[in-house]
């Protein structure tokens, strides 16, 4: 990354629409989408330049944007790999193996919880609740989830990762949203 | 206005205030760690619950709920005393039981409130939370697993100091309070928030582990080390001042202090004069008070009046300079000042007290700003210029040092040619102090101490005739002064009498020989190398430069030693107290001039130092009015003559080092390599 961080064309475009949503003199609300852009353009971290940058874009003192950065927990402060991985370890996903995900991540990834490997592809961080538990067990992939995993479909997706495949996102069973696995099992009657 | 029943009583409350408010007006006692009211309203603290109908049938936090009309509210029920010893057990859980270790034992509200609202025990069988400690600083030290995440600290940098620096990183179990990268907190308030921490965590550095509150003795007096004359509470134990506390005063420093005012005391136990001493063959000597008063009378009889001067340092209580002032009237000499920077300030008492009044600053809408930094200069008005421009919207405009004041200001220009422009209506400013319904203008001594400072008053002077800001429900004119003993000197006319000698003169002639004996009382912002000829009786507490060059040195008392009268900057006549005895042979300031008058066939008739203050009170009533800012006179000041170009400077050049007493102080010396320092390179001799 360059000496001195500064939002990139787009960003910056994107940016001055995210501010002009908000009234005159109140622009310091867009400070979550921006520290959100900052991130992105900055590879998946925000180091303390990048936090500054955002402040004085925003005409905010520092320490408010690092309290905002510091507290969502979509924010890394640390730098993370090109893959960061938050596993879901809470309890319909532990129940449905998210252990199993957690070694599966160690073998492919040589990362523990919180660490990050050595070539820097891929950071695995634990998680709270993702909001997918009929999908259990599942990861968030950067933007992307991956669900109703087993540890080979999760070493599968692994390994593309690693390949610098982009693997498909979703269910590894097929399934569309939440619905039932093997299809309907109420409601099943025509016009009903 | 709302009529509500607290605790089963009716009383009638004003419109908009909230519940806990209410209590308090009714008598009623709510506990609370993060309300404060000089802040906003955080409601996280949750200790403040109270019983509220009509409403959900659960307790309310009292701080963040106004008052509605036919409120009952219950501060004393089951389901309060439960809720509040819950809230206490919660707050205790990540709450370290330290007290006998802690600082804050003795004075620590969440001990006391644990004692009146908690519960016997805690339920909590876990380990504690541990935080790593943060830098804030040389005052302020942290011990942050104390910390229960009140934010007052952080509240009150942000809204009150101006310096957004501290803030609340992380959340829940994980939340930390920290000053931003852990820089030290950069502001001349910062150890207030050593007293709005409600418990241990945010402690006094200068005095950890050395006193326990109720060894202390507690004297109520003003602080001297700036023109604000702030109400304190000096602690001392035996001869030791070991800290200084604010006092509440509304009218001039609310319930703060400036860090100065509060930890500059460690500079009273260093390099003090304690006994007398007399140079012999160019090395001082340790005499008797005989010896010292017989080599200055013997050098005093031979000289003729007109070659005597004295001149009075920024730390003299009236009473002594009224004294001096007698004596050497009864001498023959008018060679006397107080004002030791030269400022060009004497008249009417309009034209050199702040006539618009401290507190009543914040209620300016345009403000301006002639030579003067007020945030170092008197850091506690300069918070009541903030609350103009944050609660008001005061415009404030700068002419002379441009600097971060901690709040939004416009540089109108760096000196004499920008006020003239100003004062006779061709800058834009004017306009604006004109259409302001409360203008106010405020001239400091970086634009009056000045060859040229009688022109600069006298311009000053047309512009708030000019741009009317002198009216008659209303007068916007104000000289924020930098020394306590200035408005005191000047009410005494303690300046030069018919053909007399100022300061600049004084040494000058001292310099040129025609000045034979000089008596510095605290006299040590002086050009004390023009003093070499002459002989210098230094009358003061501490070994400065004044006593550097004297041939007799006289000890007198720093103030917290002695009752003395001070008037601050508005014109407020404040009584200092006593608070601990004075070192070694030192002797009262006054007393030691009615003895030397003695000697020098030039009697005062005093006996007390009430004999004193009578006198003083009939030769000007004003100090008969304790604790009252009166209303000055008005009238002709300042003169046409023309102004030099060069632009006005802050005569405050480093905060922490101003007088006497904090160049002595070790802790004063460590907030100037932090502060001031801080990008400058080391000399050897630094710690």
């Amino acid at each position: 990354m360059s000496e001195t961080f500064a939002f990139n064309a787009e960003y910056e475009a994107r940016a001055q629409t995210i501010i002009g949503r908000y009234p005159e003199g109140r622009q310091q609300s867009a400070v979550i989408p921006l520290l959100d852009l900052a991130q992105r353009q900055a590879g998946g971290w925000l180091p303390t330049e990048v936090l500054e940058y955002v402040a004085s874009y925003l005409g905010m003192p520092k320490i408010r944007v690092l309290e905002v950065a510091s507290f969502y927990s979509m924010f890394n402060l640390e730098p993370v790999g090109k893959n960061f991985v938050q596993l879901c370890r809470t309890t319909p996903c532990w129940l449905r193996g998210s252990d199993d995900l957690r070694a599966a991540a160690k073998d492919v990834t040589g990362c523990g919880l919180g660490e990050t490997s050595d070539d820097g592809l891929f950071t695995v961080v634990e998680v709270e609740c993702l909001g997918a538990c009929c999908n259990a067990p599942m990861v968030q992939i950067n933007d992307d989830y991956f669900e109703d995993l087993t540890a080979e479909s999760f070493k599968a997706v692994l390994e593309a990762l690693k390949r610098g495949e982009t693997p498909e996102t979703g269910s590894k069973v097929g399934r569309k949203g939440s619905e039932p696995e093997g299809g309907f099992t109420t409601l099943t009657a025509e016009g009903a | 206005m709302p009529n509500v029943t607290i605790d089963g009583t009716e009383i009638e409350v004003p419109a908009g205030i909230t519940v806990l408010q209410a209590c308090e007006m009714a008598g009623v006692e709510i506990p609370r760690f993060c309300y404060h009211e000089r802040l906003s309203v955080a409601g996280n603290c949750r200790m403040c619950l109270v019983e509220v109908a009509p409403g959900p049938p659960k307790p309310a936090a009292s701080c963040a709920l106004p008052v509605a009309d036919g409120m009952a509210i219950k501060t004393d029920s089951e389901m309060v005393k439960k809720a509040r010893n819950g809230v206490m057990e919660f707050l205790l859980i990540n709450h370290p039981l330290d007290c006998p270790i802690c600082d804050q034992g003795g004075e620590c509200d969440l001990q006391d409130q644990a004692m009146a609202y908690g519960r016997d025990g805690s339920r909590f069988e876990e380990n504690k939370r541990a935080v790593k400690d943060k830098h804030m600083g040389p005052l302020v030290k942290t011990i942050m697993t104390r910390c229960i995440h009140c934010t007052r600290c952080v509240r009150f940098a942000t809204e009150v100091a101006g310096v957004p620096e501290l803030g609340m990183l992380g959340r829940g179990e994980h939340a930390e309070i920290t000053t931003y990268l852990e820089k030290s907190l950069d502001s001349e308030l910062s150890a207030n928030v050593i007293d709005l921490c409600p418990v241990g965590a945010l402690t006094s550095k200068p005095y950890a582990f050395v006193s326990r509150p109720w060894e202390l003795a507690k004297t109520e007096s003003i602080d001297v080390l700036d023109a604000v004359g702030a109400a304190i509470r000096v602690d001392a134990r035996q001869t030791e001042v070991l800290r200084v506390l604010p006092r509440l005063n509304e009218d001039v420093n609310e319930e703060w202090l400036a860090d100065k005012s509060r930890y500059a005391c460690d500079g009273l136990m260093r390099q003090r004069l304690d006994r007398p001493y007399l140079r012999e063959n160019g090395k001082l000597r340790e005499a008797s008070w005989d010896e010292a008063f017989g080599a200055i009378a013997a050098k005093v009889k031979g000289t003729s009046a007109d070659r005597v001067a004295a001149i009075a340092g920024d730390l003299c209580d009236t009473e002594s300079m009224f004294a001096l002032q007698q004596m050497m009237g009864a001498l023959g000499s008018a060679n006397i000042d107080c004002r030791q920077d030269g400022a060009k300030i004497a008249g009417p008492r309009g034209s050199y007290v702040m006539n618009t009044g401290i507190a009543a600053l914040e209620n300016a809408d345009a403000i301006l700003l002639v030579g003067t930094n007020p945030r170092w200069e008197a850091p506690l008005v300069n918070t009541r210029l903030r609350k103009a421009w944050l609660h008001g919207g005061a415009r404030v405009g700068v002419v002379g040092p441009q600097t971060d004041l901690s709040y939004a200001t416009e540089y109108l220009g760096a000196g004499p040619e920008t006020l003239s422009a100003i004062a006779d209506g061709s800058h834009e400013f004017a306009s604006v102090l004109k259409d302001a319904e409360r203008p106010v203008v405020i001239v400091g001594m970086g634009a009056l101490a000045r060859d040229d400072g009688d022109a600069v008053l006298g311009t000053v002077r047309k512009l708030v005739e000019s741009c009317n800001v002198v009216r008659d429900d209303w007068n916007g004119f104000n000289v924020l002064h930098t020394a306590a003993a200035r408005v005191g000197g000047l009410d005494l006319g303690f300046v030069p009498g018919e053909g007399g000698r100022s300061t600049n003169a004084i040494l000058d002639g001292a310099a040129a020989g025609e000045v034979d004996v000089v008596y510095l009382l605290g006299a040590d912002e002086i050009d004390t190398a023009k003093l070499e000829k002459a002989f210098v009786v230094y009358q003061g507490h501490h070994g400065d430069a004044g006593a550097h060059c004297a041939d007799v040195i006289l000890p007198g008392l720093a103030y917290t030693e002695k009752n003395g009268t001070y008037v601050n900057t508005e014109g407020r006549v404040q009584l200092a107290r006593q608070a601990v005895q004075p070192p070694g042979d030192a002797r009262e300031d006054w007393s030691i001039i009615r003895a030397l008058s003695d000697v020098l066939d030039a009697g005062l008739d005093y006996v007390t130092l009430g004999d004193v203050r009578t006198a003083m009170s009939a030769a000007n009533p004003v100090f008969d009015q304790v604790d009252v800012a009166s209303i000055a006179e008005w009238g002709a000041f300042g003169s046409d003559g023309a102004m030099n170009a060069a632009p006005f400077e802050s005569p405050v050049t480093n905060y922490y080092m101003t007088d006497p007493i904090s160049r002595a102080s070790e802790t004063m010396a460590e907030c100037t390599r932090e502060f001031v320092n801080a990008n400058g390179e080391r000399t050897g001799t630094d710690g």
